[in-house]
């Protein structure tokens, strides 16, 4: 079908644009970007502590899933490739929580530290 | 039931036997999955690090207004991250909200280029590859920019020896803390020198799509796999704009 429309020999098909599949991208930006916004707006509105650094995180999850499952192209592909890349990233939230839990014990033997040294004077 | 598990496992000895792709994806396109789940380890060392250094350090507990930088707490990152080019009213977090919109947008077009890829239109393949290199050259030079104010300077800061420090380097800011400035390097850094390792294999497809390359071999694959690491660059960003930025 077409082929009587070939110009050249060796030009392959060129096939018609899939709108669904572009305006699903486009789609993919508007929430990025709205995502975006929302977090830049809270950042000025709201009290800083750990709500809003919660809604921060959760903002930022949100916008991965569609980076990596729409963009990166993940959600459709084979379970066990999804889960193969997906398992080993929650070792970073060990990773995270040892070593947040770290700083703060760092944290309180520097103070403790520096309220014996003015102890010495 | 003897005869339906033989038979599974047949399929299963098929699928995994050699000359199949159980995966679905080309090896090309596996490993640079494998390559991207590596390179999120790393940078999650170097955002951990930050969230690290920022818990051993005393927190800022005043008025967000009334924040003066000082070595003794963490600063409030909107108020380091002020500026905009050309004006030197403070405009706190714009310049970098602008950076994470323009790294989107050129993901955007990145997806797009794939996109042609598949119905095999070189045209369009180059056009979005295009908007591509000159998105993400783009944030290069807004990098720059950034590092350039936050290097030089504006207001000083007193420090331990009793001179007036300006800007930042490795030893000493006038922001906060060594380290705030040290992973403002590390971290803006790694992630803007894989920006510009993107823009550089960008380029390199780029030209292989215009001499016909792919089209030559019959497929666009070469485009998806500088794709997905355009994107994880893209999303490396969103985190390093919530951790960095925001928090």
């Amino acid at each position: 079908m077409g082929h009587g429309h070939h110009t050249t020999a060796h030009a392959p098909q060129v096939l018609p644009k899939d709108k669904e599949k572009i305006k699903k991208i486009w789609m993919t930006a508007l929430i990025l970007a709205v995502v975006t916004a929302i977090e830049f707006l809270l950042a000025f509105t709201m009290e800083r502590g750990s709500l809003l650094t919660s809604i921060f995180v959760l903002l930022t999850f949100v916008k991965s899933f569609y980076i990596v499952g729409e963009f990166m192209h993940l959600k459709y592909e084979a379970k066990t490739l999804i889960w193969s890349i997906v398992i080993p990233t929650l070792f970073i939230v060990w990773l995270v929580v040892a070593l947040l839990v770290e700083g703060n014990a760092i944290l309180y033997f520097r103070n403790l530290w520096q309220w014996y040294a003015g102890l010495a004077k | 039931m003897a005869t339906t598990a033989v038979i599974d496992e047949k399929e299963k000895r098929n699928l995994w036997g050699g000359g199949a792709e159980p995966l679905r994806a080309s090896y090309g396109k596996l490993m640079m999955w494998f390559f991207l789940l590596s390179d999120a380890l790393s940078f999650s060392g170097l955002l951990i690090t930050y969230g690290l250094s920022r818990f051993a350090h005393n927190a800022y507990t005043g008025k967000i207004a009334d924040f003066v930088p000082s070595g003794n707490y963490w600063p409030v990152p909107e108020k380091v991250f002020t500026h905009i080019p050309f004006t030197h009213n403070p405009y706190p977090l714009v310049f970098v909200g602008i950076m994470t919109f323009i790294l989107i947008m050129s993901s955007v077009t990145m997806v797009l280029a794939v996109e042609a890829g598949h119905r095999m239109d070189k045209e369009e393949v180059l056009k979005w590859m295009l908007w591509t290199i000159i998105g993400g050259a783009a944030f290069l030079g807004c990098q720059a920019w950034e590092w350039t104010i936050f290097i030089v300077g504006d207001k000083g800061r007193m420090i331990a020896d009793g001179t007036t420090f300006f800007g930042a380097n490795l030893h000493h800011n006038e922001y906060g803390p060594t380290l705030f400035a040290d992973l403002f390097f590390f971290i803006t850094g790694f992630h803007g020198t894989h920006v510009l390792s993107g823009v550089i294999i960008n380029m390199i497809v780029f030209y292989n799509v215009a001499i016909g390359t792919y089209e030559r071999v019959g497929h666009y694959e070469m485009v998806e796999k500088v794709g997905l690491y355009w994107h994880f660059v893209d999303l490396v960003w969103v985190f390093v704009f919530t951790f960095f930025y925001l928090v």
